[in-house]
């Protein structure tokens, strides 16, 4: 492998993944209004080009000439540096999710930006130092609301991550493997039948992981950091224009991730639901279809998130607290010891 | 390469090091501190145990560090006093620190082999399945010996931390009362 084509391959992989990925958060925005907006009966952005479809645009522009006030009580360089770290712990952990098979041109992986074999570990790495970006924005605000808000966040995050963590270890049991790549191959044997999530048997494991999820990136029924009607905007109050956009980028973009690792994790990845029954369609439609698989699973995702932020009521703080620690944890390590014992007795390695 | 890497995360580890001790914020201190442990974990990875890198990624700057910073947050610590610290410390700390230091050093230098060591190479390290051999085959009982201390730690942690609650006062409705 030349170390130039090397260079060149990973920047313009780096490059087209960050342009799609931004362009999604800004797209994944619309459909939550949108669908936000059907689901309360009403219509959602229409106005700005067809269907709305430019909302995005104009939010963007709307945001970035907005002035960008820094209040004086507020600790600088901490206030400043919140926003940076977490949207660039964000954008960080993309890097290692596989979006398609595995080809490679040039001895260079086509369809990921890094494939290394702890990739599991370095994204739940990279999104669990994301927290002090929340935590450090809400202190060096200087107010009351964003201190409280970062203080639930850190809580929630530190709280939600042990079960988030555990309910992997059954996948990674059934792969033997860190490695994105093989934990996918292992479920792409038998199509829909093999993916994790129904020939794994790890439903719960699933069903864990989408609730932790969706604690750790602070969304609906746990978005109490940014609770509008106790804490007005919580641990982001002070923050206006590009710096208020980072968190908001920030926050998509982490649901985006967390919808790529559950689809790679439980739902197969890009592989295909009906497994080797689709014949071959040539070597460049071979390699278009597992990435459109794919960003079909992250968009079931996305529906989801949006459609359970429509649907249910916001938890109270103990009982966030209580569901997670009494709740999810003990089934979580449940999930661990049946998985082993059932891959230790009945598929012995 | 790696000894460009080496020098450069180095640096920014014995940086945050003094850093820490310097700063006069607690919470200063405590992102000098996640620094260093960050700066650690890519030192790791340049050893080639990625595991350990990103174990110590996600243990210590990902949940214990948050901790650190959460609870200078919850009690809104601010800026501490500079002492010039108490004479026992110039007396027997700094002599004492040197000595343990030197100690280990040659130890380490003398006997690192007889000591006993775990290649985590990614040439050996390949799976979970390598990895967990190690862990809990050949450094069971390490492993295990460890456990019961954080199980200690944690109990100790409950009991200083228990309320001696005053007896329940009956007259009050259940739930209502103010925290």
């Amino acid at each position: 492998m030349n170390f130039w084509w090397f260079l060149l391959i990973s920047v313009l992989k780096i490059a087209v993944v960050l342009f799609i990925l931004l362009t999604a958060v800004a797209y994944t925005v619309l459909l939550e209004r949108k669908v936000v907006g059907r689901i309360q009966n009403r219509w959602g952005p229409s106005r700005v080009g067809p269907f709305g479809l430019l909302q995005p645009l104009a939010d963007g522009i709307k945001l970035f000439l907005k002035e960008d006030l820094l209040p004086t009580a507020v600790y600088k360089p901490l206030y400043i540096l919140a926003p940076c770290i977490a949207l660039a712990c964000a954008l960080t952990s993309i890097a290692v999710v596989p979006f398609g098979a595995d080809i490679k041109f040039k001895g260079v992986d086509l369809f990921d930006i890094a494939n290394i074999n702890i990739g599991l570990l370095v994204i739940l790495a990279v999104t669990s130092v994301g927290v002090y970006g929340i935590a450090l924005s809400g202190w060096s605000s200087n107010n009351k609301y964003s201190l409280l808000g970062a203080l639930r966040s850190s809580a929630q995050l530190v709280s939600y991550e042990l079960a988030l963590g555990l309910s992997l270890v059954g996948v990674v049991l059934r792969a033997g493997s860190l490695n994105l790549r093989t934990i996918v191959d292992v479920q792409a044997t038998h199509g829909a039948l093999s993916w994790n999530i129904f020939g794994g048997f790890q439903i719960v494991a699933f069903f864990i992981y989408l609730t932790a999820a969706y604690a750790e990136t602070n969304r609906t029924p746990f978005d109490l950091p940014e609770a509008e009607s106790e804490l007005t905007a919580g641990y982001h109050t002070e923050y206006s224009s590009m710096k208020f956009a980072m968190f908001f980028m920030s926050e998509y973009a982490n649901m985006i991730t967390v919808s790529c690792v559950a689809t790679l994790l439980f739902l197969g990845g890009w592989s295909s639901p009906l497994g080797h029954l689709l014949p071959s369609f040539g070597p460049i439609l071979d390699a278009i279809f597992p990435v459109l698989w794919f960003v079909a699973k992250v968009f079931f995702f996305l529906f989801v998130y949006i459609w359970v932020r429509g649907t249910l009521p916001r938890f109270r703080y103990d009982q966030l607290m209580g569901f997670g620690w009494k709740v999810l944890l003990p089934i979580a390590i449940a999930n661990i010891v049946v998985t082993s014992l059932w891959l230790g007795f009945v598929k012995p390695l | 390469m790696h000894l460009v890497l080496f020098f450069i995360f180095g640096g920014f580890c014995v940086a945050g090091a003094l850093n820490l001790l310097l700063q006069r914020h607690p919470i200063n201190s405590a992102l000098s501190l996640i620094v260093v442990m960050t700066s650690l974990a890519v030192l790791y990875l340049l050893l080639g145990a990625e595991f350990l890198a990103a174990v110590q990624v996600i243990v210590y700057s990902g949940a214990i560090m948050v901790l650190f910073t959460f609870v200078i947050m919850l009690l809104n610590a601010q800026r501490e006093e500079r002492t010039h610290g108490s004479r026992a410390a110039y007396i027997l700390g700094f002599p004492g620190a040197a000595a343990l230091f030197a100690i280990l050093a040659f130890i380490f230098v003398q006997n690192g082999k007889s000591l006993g060591f775990v290649d985590l190479s990614p040439s050996t390290m390949v799976g979970t399945h390598q990895l967990s051999e190690v862990l809990f085959r050949n450094l069971l009982l390490p492993f295990e010996v460890t456990s019961v201390l954080i199980l200690i730690a944690i109990l100790g942690a409950v009991a200083l931390a228990r309320h001696h609650e005053p007896p329940r006062n009956q007259s009050r409705p259940a739930g209502k009362e103010q925290r």
